[in-house]
């Protein structure tokens, strides 16, 4: 039996969601809070309060930059992954807007790069969002298919959080580098989980967010290339903090949880990565033998512990319904009369329904063996349990092609 | 999202789960909604010479309240004239099943379905 299973709560397989907050992590955070800990402004110049701050700051500082193989004055501190993309993408197109108004993108960022865009867009901005491949992925070659004259910043992500997929971007950085355009990556989904040097790869810009990877909510990092040099225009402004990028009162002990967390994510990566990769294949080869269940994205271009899968026929929240012993998300939002199916599964160009049946599964640091096969176990059930409601199986099984027949349209 | 007790006892144990042959004459099958929508409900109704419908079986592709509101409609149906049956109200089905503003649509569908099924028997006879 399961943890989950003994203490009656769901199996959280959620991890591209959030992740809980490593223990070390959280150990460290304690440690930066009350009157006996390191509380003190790490701006303040006066006093030793203020020195052990800003020295627990720049610790962290140091140890971002080395998960990232940058240098630490690269590393600015933000809110988390949504403003660190703000930052970026409105800092770079409001800096650099008399050199040109166009951006590149694609379909299946997260929100915080696509409403960031439809922000400029209203601002009198051109973006062009790209059209990812069936397997997910934004090419280096459609990157260079789309740059024009008076493109300014691609933001294209690393890892996608819904699908999991891992774009090139070190390939991507090449062509934006050559052609002297800017190229900003929100990596919330991919620090900590797969290998990133800034040394070696042509990013300028790149999101990270803590609470993806074992560290608390409320805090981020932007880092920002120093050779060459990237120019932000600031979108908080105040004591100019971060050298005048992000105002705002260093949070010691959110910052200290976010460079613990990039410590032990740099010295257990390789290790962690392998045993998630082979949950994820085990996962997959136990339900694999399910008729008409497939894979969204990739295959081989992936994180090692995610896997958005398709169960043809049966419909997403009622499977989530099923699967209660799971915390687990769906690729449909059915809160509204319109349901509205996922834009990422969509642009991979899946048709609605089967953006309806898709679960998405990740797993992390905490999940064990037991949880997968008791995850394994419990679809299978469903998924069973479901087809037999489904008058959609019944006319898969008798042969009926679905798309021949007029449905009632509500 | 938090379903009603009803709703989860006719999602758990749902009732009259099946199919009729919709070739026979006495049958009417109502086939309503479509996939791209996410819920799909198909109803069957087997009625008898008094017009009394004796039987009655559903399947549903849909959410938890779709697929409630169906298992629902078929125990309420049963027994009842067809223009009774034709007569059952959406929002009887929403109030049973305490369905909450944005799962309205799943008794409206089930509403369609009955008037589908009994439409389609009326036609079988010539009527
Ligand atoms: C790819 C990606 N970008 C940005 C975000 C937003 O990050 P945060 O919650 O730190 O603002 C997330 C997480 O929700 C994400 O998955």
């Amino acid at each position: 039996m399961g943890k989950a299973e003994v203490l009656n709560v769901p199996v959280y397989l959620d991890y591209l969601s959030t992740t809980p907050v490593d223990p070390r992590v959280a150990e460290a955070m304690i440690q930066c809070l009350s009157m006996d800990g390191v509380f003190g402004n790490p701006a303040s110049r006066s006093h030793q309060y203020g020195w052990k701050a800003e020295e627990a700051t720049e610790n962290a500082r140091g140890q971002v930059a080395e998960l990232l193989n940058a240098d630490p004055r690269e590393i600015v501190w933000t809110s988390g992954a949504t403003e660190s993309d703000n930052l970026a993408i409105k800092g770079v197109a409001h800096f650099y807007q008399r050199k040109g108004k166009h951006i590149i993108t694609s379909k299946i960022e997260h929100k915080a790069v696509l409403d960031t865009c439809r922000q400029l867009e209203r601002e009198g901005y051109e973006v062009t969002y790209l059209e990812p491949n069936s397997d997910g992925l934004t090419t280096p070659e459609m990157i260079s298919d789309a740059i024009r004259e008076d493109t300014t910043l691609v933001s294209v992500m690393h890892a996608n959080n819904e699908i999991g997929v891992v774009n090139d971007i070190a390939g991507i950085g090449e062509v934006c580098r050559a052609r002297g355009v800017i190229y900003h990556v929100d990596a919330a989904q991919s620090t900590g989980k797969l290998p990133l040097d800034m040394d070696a790869m042509k990013v300028d810009l790149l999101s990270i967010s803590a609470h993806k990877m074992y560290g608390p909510k409320g805090i981020g990092a932007l880092y920002v290339r120093r050779k060459p040099r990237v120019r932000l225009e600031a979108q908080m402004h105040g004591g100019g903090h971060e050298r005048g990028m992000r105002s705002g009162t260093l949070a010691t002990h959110q910052i200290v949880g976010l460079g613990e967390a990039a410590r032990i994510a740099n010295e257990e990566m390789q290790v962690e990565g392998e045993r998630l990769k082979a949950l994820r294949q085990h996962f997959w080869s136990s339900i694999n033998d399910i008729p008409e269940v497939h894979i969204n994205g990739s295959r081989d271009h992936r994180l090692p512990g995610a896997l958005n899968v398709s169960f043809a026929f049966v419909e997403g929240e009622s499977l989530l319904m099923s699967l209660k012993d799971l915390a687990i998300s769906s690729g449909s939002a059915c809160t509204s009369a319109s349901l509205e199916p996922s834009y990422v599964l969509r642009a991979l160009g899946l048709n609605d329904e089967m953006a309806h049946s898709s679960l998405r599964f990740s797993f992390g640091r905490f999940t064990t063996q037991d949880d997968v096969d008791q995850a394994a176990k419990s679809v299978r059930h469903a998924v069973e349990k479901l087809r037999e409601l489904s008058p959609l199986w019944d006319m898969y099984q008798d042969g009926i092609d679905l798309d021949t027949i007029e449905w009632s349209a509500h | 999202m938090a379903y009603s007790e009803k709703v989860i006892d006719h999602y758990e144990n749902p009732r009259n789960v099946g199919k009729l042959d919709a070739d026979s004459d006495n049958v009417g099958t109502g086939m309503v909604g479509a996939p791209a929508c996410g819920d799909v409900m198909r109803l069957q109704i087997q009625v008898n010479d008094e017009g009394v419908i004796e039987d009655a079986k559903f399947k549903t592709y849909g959410c938890g309240s779709a697929i409630a509101s169906s298992s629902l409609l078929t125990e309420w149906v049963k027994g009842k004239k067809l223009d009774e049956a034709a007569a059952i109200k959406n929002t009887e089905i929403a109030q049973e099943l305490a369905l909450p503003p944005v799962k309205i649509h799943c008794s409206v569908l089930a509403e369609d379905a009955i008037k589908a099924a009994v439409k389609n028997f009326r036609e079988k006879r010539g009527e």
